[in-house]
């Protein structure tokens, strides 16, 4: 196994990125890297989408305004600033900033921009990487960490892009371009038999009014598309720069694992920087020489006997715990051996949930822990051993 | 008796990575026990039906998955939004998805748009899908016994099943208008229950919590909640209590291992001491979920934490869990 070097990666990066599939901990690692590398001296934002109301409140985060706002009790010379995005908000901005003079208030009342604002597939992906972009324009941070949205596949986040430029460029925006366009008569010379086939289907199935409200809609849109193209593809771009990078988080589960297994490949195939694999909520026990095999047998024999029910019962929680252990490094394993050189470190689990800044000081230290040792299952030379310890 | 005796569609939903999918098919399972006959759907394109019973991943058509207990049968529908649309057009156009209108829509991109696109419409084919196949019957015999839809995540789901408010503005015309409010129909009917799943963690929890507020005040009708992975509670309820204070009776513990024969020292007592603890801390945590589900005034089914990655026979072991605490 490669260890993470997490602690190289917080002092150079420009820009990180935490994904993986929904529920592995992404908003905690995300805030965790962030509040390190600040005390470590740098300038820090870390967007978030939706963290938990607790550890919200922890970086004083109270409301979901778009701003980026000082957390208190960072140690050292550095700063850290957190905001919770607002994809609405992000979303009406982009269309004040960039759409003609005269037609944001069109465009902001048109019943297919509301609905497309708050729930257009995608929507939430693409506005985490506007946002991005606009944080990275200000120069006012050295490092950015950004967490992506809970979706139900971590790719998402890549392809939200793409997906909207697919759109603006695609045939059924330019068909309902073309009356607003060429004008009345002259629409009427590009209608091939297909086409009038088309309309006559959509006017039927949709209703002319509809068809206006959408062509229309379309058309005040269009005025912006220049720009949004462009800043999809910039945003795609920066993601691609050497300063920044991916650190993908599952948990030692089998579909969460599959999910990281997944974001990878697809960041080598697009030759996106990776950090590396944070494993998170990784059981391990501290208990040296007392197999699970071992416990198990020990805690029936008393269970028997009916003598010394804490032991019993101590020894039954121990294996479980290894036998939780062994499946895990079992699951980890098995990632690592089909992707070899993805660097990985281990969080371990903690009985309750992160809601304060010691507690995320605690797991940006586990991230920095580097080193073999630091993970069962592994000597110091990478060799795989099994993760049970020696039975007595 | 089950305790959702008149419902035919059971929604289920869960914060990601609380096993909803895992949840959805024991239901199925549990309901088609008895020679039922039960359809297991997904909407979100995540073929999770698949890799649950290690079947190839589902083409959009009702594929029998999985026996139940008593000649029951479970059939699974991966539902498709592209097909969903052919299919609409084909019920309430008589577009045949192979005429020259519905392949124009194709080329045109209009399918495209309108599933993927088109905010809402995506949601009215999906659910609308749903809908035929829980009404569907022949000479009023219904089709299957129950549905069971594997639904997306907490944080969507009331917008998902709201469509008619989605709809409303865009579409204001029938059929589509007819048909967003018919499904919106049966959703806020008795003949549905929707359930969720959680963890008995914090965040879990709380998007539960949130999830019944927001579901109610839409006039959705929630039916269970199934709390996942719960682990065993291994210590007496005065040894949780010590464990957590740090204060467990070391002696004791030294003593009882002493006696199982294990070569017993200083570091092995207190490092066991400090699983206890965590396990206590556990326990507590999870007391504290449970307090504040309970607060919901729902119906709540609890379901083990399996030592293994759940398989088949795992499912069936979860489904008669459901079954003996009258979820079905």
């Amino acid at each position: 196994m490669t260890a993470l070097d997490i602690d190289q990666t917080l002092a150079t990066a420009k820009i990180i990125v935490c994904t993986g599939s929904g529920g592995v901990g992404k908003t905690t690692t995300a805030a965790a890297l962030a509040l390190r590398a600040a005390e470590n001296g740098r300038r820090v934002v870390v967007l978030t989408i939706d963290p938990a109301r607790r550890l919200a409140q922890s970086m004083g985060l109270t409301e979901l305004d778009n701003t980026p706002r000082p957390v208190k009790g960072v140690r050292g010379d550095g700063t850290l600033d957190a905001m919770m995005l607002d994809m609405k908000s992000t979303f009406d901005e982009l269309v004040t900033n960039h759409a003609e003079p005269g037609k944001a208030d069109a465009i902001l009342a048109n019943p297919f921009y509301q609905a497309l604002s708050s729930s257009f597939a995608g929507t939430q992906e693409y506005m985490a990487m506007e946002k991005l972009s606009q944080l990275r324009g200000t120069q006012d941070y050295d490092l950015i960490v950004v967490d992506t949205p809970p979706t139900r596949s971590a790719l998402d986040f890549l392809d939200a892009p793409q997906n909207l430029t697919a759109f603006l460029d695609g045939r059924m925006v330019k068909i309902l371009l073309a009356p607003a366009k060429a004008g009345g008569r002259a629409y009427l010379r590009v209608v091939t038999a297909s086409l009038s086939v088309f309309t006559n289907v959509l006017t039927r199935i949709i209703g002319a009014d509809v068809l206006k409200d959408l062509s229309q809609f379309v058309a005040a849109l269009e005025t912006m598309f220049g720009g949004f193209r462009e800043r999809a593809q910039s945003t795609y771009d920066l993601l691609k720069e050497p300063g920044t990078s991916f650190v993908v988080v599952a948990t030692p589960e089998r579909d969460a694992l599959r999910e990281a297994a997944y974001f990878v490949e697809r960041l080598a195939a697009e030759k996106m920087p990776l950090a590396g694999l944070v494993v998170n909520r990784v059981h391990r026990s501290a208990v040296v020489g007392l197999s699970p095999e071992r416990s198990v047998a020990a805690a029936q024999g008393l269970e028997a006997s009916g003598e010394h029910p804490l032991a019993a019962a101590v020894l039954r929680l121990h294996g479980d715990r290894e036998a939780l252990a062994a499946r895990e490094a079992n699951l980890q394993e098995r990632f690592e051996r089909a992707h070899p050189g993805v660097p990985v470190v281990q969080v371990a689990a903690q009985p309750g949930d992160v809601h304060d800044l010691d507690g995320l000081r605690a797991v940006g230290a586990e991230l920095a822990n580097l080193g073999a040792s630091a993970r069962p299952g592994q000597d110091a030379g990478g060799q795989p051993r099994p993760v049970r310890t020696k039975g007595v | 008796m089950a305790d959702f005796p008149g419902v035919r569609l059971h929604v289920v939903s869960g914060k990601g990575g609380t096993g909803k999918t895992t949840v959805a098919a024991a239901l199925a399972i549990a309901l088609a026990t008895d020679g039922k006959r039960v359809l297991l759907t997904e909407v979100e394109g995540r073929q999770g039906i698949a890799q649950m019973f290690d079947t190839p991943p589902l083409p959009y058509e009702e594929r029998s998955v999985a026996v139940a207990p008593g000649h029951g049968e479970v059939v699974a529908l991966a539902v498709d939004p592209e097909q969903a649309l052919l299919d609409y057009l084909h019920m309430f156009y008589k577009l045949s998805p192979t005429g020259i209108p519905a392949r124009s829509l194709r080329r045109m991109g209009a399918i495209d748009f309108a599933t993927t696109v088109a905010p809402g419409m995506r949601d009215v084919l999906l659910t609308g899908k749903i809908k035929e196949a829980t009404v569907r019957n022949k000479a009023g015999t219904p089709t299957y016994d129950a549905v069971v839809m594997d639904a997306p995540p907490t944080g969507r789901i009331a917008r998902f099943l709201n469509i008619s408010h989605e709809v409303s503005g865009l579409a204001k015309v029938d059929p589509i208008k007819g048909q967003a409010d018919s499904v919106m129909a049966l959703f806020r009917s008795p003949l549905t229950a929707v359930h969720l799943v959680t963890l008995l963690e914090e965040m879990p929890v709380q998007e539960t919590l949130d999830a019944v507020a927001e579901l109610r005040a839409i006039d959705l009708p929630v039916g269970g909640i199934v709390v996942n992975g719960v682990r065993t509670p291994r210590l007496s309820p005065a040894d949780l209590v010590s464990a957590q204070n740090r204060a467990l009776d070391g002696g004791e513990l030294r003593a009882g291992l002493a006696g199982a024969g294990i070569a017993v020292n200083d570091a092995m007592v207190s490092s066991l001491a400090a699983e206890a603890y965590d396990h206590a801390e556990r326990v507590a945590l999870e007391e504290r979920g449970r307090d504040a589900l309970a607060a919901t005034d729902l119906p709540s089914y609890e379901l083990p934490l399996l030592p293994d990655a759940v398989d088949l026979g795992g499912l069936y072991r979860l489904a008669e869990s459901l079954r003996e605490q009258g979820m079905a």
